[in-house]
């Protein structure tokens, strides 16, 4: 990457992978803005940016903003991801909180939403192929994608206690080693 | 709107910042404990219909503290609630990047992308399949989500074209 982006292209690149995240999917979209289409960075860091941002307390995606935000501009950089990620749907979700208080039923937009958080999980789904065909590439890899599925998706365990029985034994996998054999 | 309302507003919201590790959505009991049972700021229903419209609506769902803060002290409520819930763990998130960026050719930082890049594609998974229990209720909803993921999986459409067609469906009662 020869020119770090400017802050505002943070903005206003997060303001756009926040509205088009409109029922559900965002970190979908996350990647398809970030890798696919700006390439900012490769699958490998997204992923590992992603994993470290659902450890770390907080909002994932707000997470995520503020990691690449700093990795390209550092603190203003973050503060631009952030304020581009957030304003447009705050702005949204106190028109929407005015809106429900006010009338407590919006019947119309119930069923667009229905329709749109079916394909916002086909987004998510989709993604398991495109970023696992880069990494999914043995049978150790895969041992790891099937039984952190099966343990934080099937059992519903929780991310902490997954990660933690699991992360170590990945990464000591992972861990470069000097010569190969 | 009152000053206690604001503090209380102030202190809840922050110190789930920092516990909700994991994402925001682990703190939601703490947060429905809270706002419902503690304070009143608004019904048990009424938190379940909020949860599913922060679900759906734009950008981070933890834009659910946004939605409540407004039912407790309206918009100084929600921006107040908003930034408490963003701001103690986005400098948590700043110092451990930065750490991070200056790792750059450590072999901790390679072992670290290459063996959680599995796990992670295991979680998205998971979510996945999370998500479409909530928002797949029966065979035509799931025919759509199948349908959709085929498509983006295969092609390059623009996910945007297909998620508003999918929300026209559903306006049209078909799913």
């Amino acid at each position: 990457m020869s020119n770090p982006p400017s802050l505002a292209e943070l903005a206003i690149t997060f303001n756009h992978i926040a509205l088009a995240s409109f029922g559900g999917g965002l970190s979908a979209w996350s990647r398809e803005v970030l890798v696919a289409e700006k390439k900012w960075m490769e699958d490998e860091e997204f992923l590992s940016a992603v994993t470290m941002c659902r450890i770390l307390p907080g909002a994932n995606q707000v997470n995520l903003a503020v990691f690449v935000g700093v990795k390209f501009q550092g603190i203003p950089g973050a503060c631009a991801a952030v304020f581009g990620l957030t304003l447009i749907p705050v702005i949204i979700a106190i028109a929407l909180a005015y809106f429900y208080f006010q009338y407590h039923h919006v019947p119309a937009v119930q069923g667009i939403l229905k329709g749109a958080a079916a394909a916002a999980v086909a987004l998510t789904l989709s993604m398991v192929f495109k970023t696992g065909k880069k990494c999914l590439t043995g049978l150790v890899p895969v041992a790891f994608f099937l039984a952190i599925f099966v343990m934080n998706g099937v059992l519903r365990w929780p991310l902490l206690a997954c990660l933690s029985l699991l992360a170590p034994l990945a990464i000591g996998w992972a861990w470069p080693r000097k010569a190969r054999g | 709107m009152n000053l206690r309302t604001l503090t209380q507003i102030l202190l809840l919201f922050s110190s789930l910042s920092i516990l909700s590790i994991g994402g925001g959505n682990t703190v939601l009991p703490e947060m429905h404990r809270k706002t419902v049972d503690s304070y009143h700021w608004l019904s048990d229903k009424q938190f379940a219909d909020v949860f599913a419209l922060s679900q759906a609506a734009p950008g981070p769902s933890i834009l659910i503290v946004t939605i409540l803060g407004y039912k407790a002290a309206g918009v100084t409520g929600a921006i107040l609630a908003t930034i408490a819930m963003m701001l103690p763990a986005a400098m948590l998130v700043y110092l451990v990047s930065r750490v991070w960026e200056k790792a750059k050719d450590a072999p901790f930082r390679k072992a670290f992308e290459k063996g959680l890049a599995p796990l992670t594609v295991g979680l998205i998974l998971a979510s996945g399949w999370v998500m479409s229990q909530a928002a797949d209720h029966d065979w035509r909803a799931f025919l759509l989500t199948g349908v959709c993921t085929v498509i983006f999986a295969t092609t390059k459409t623009n996910p945007l074209i297909l998620v508003a067609a999918a929300g026209l469906i559903g306006w049209l009662g078909w799913v």
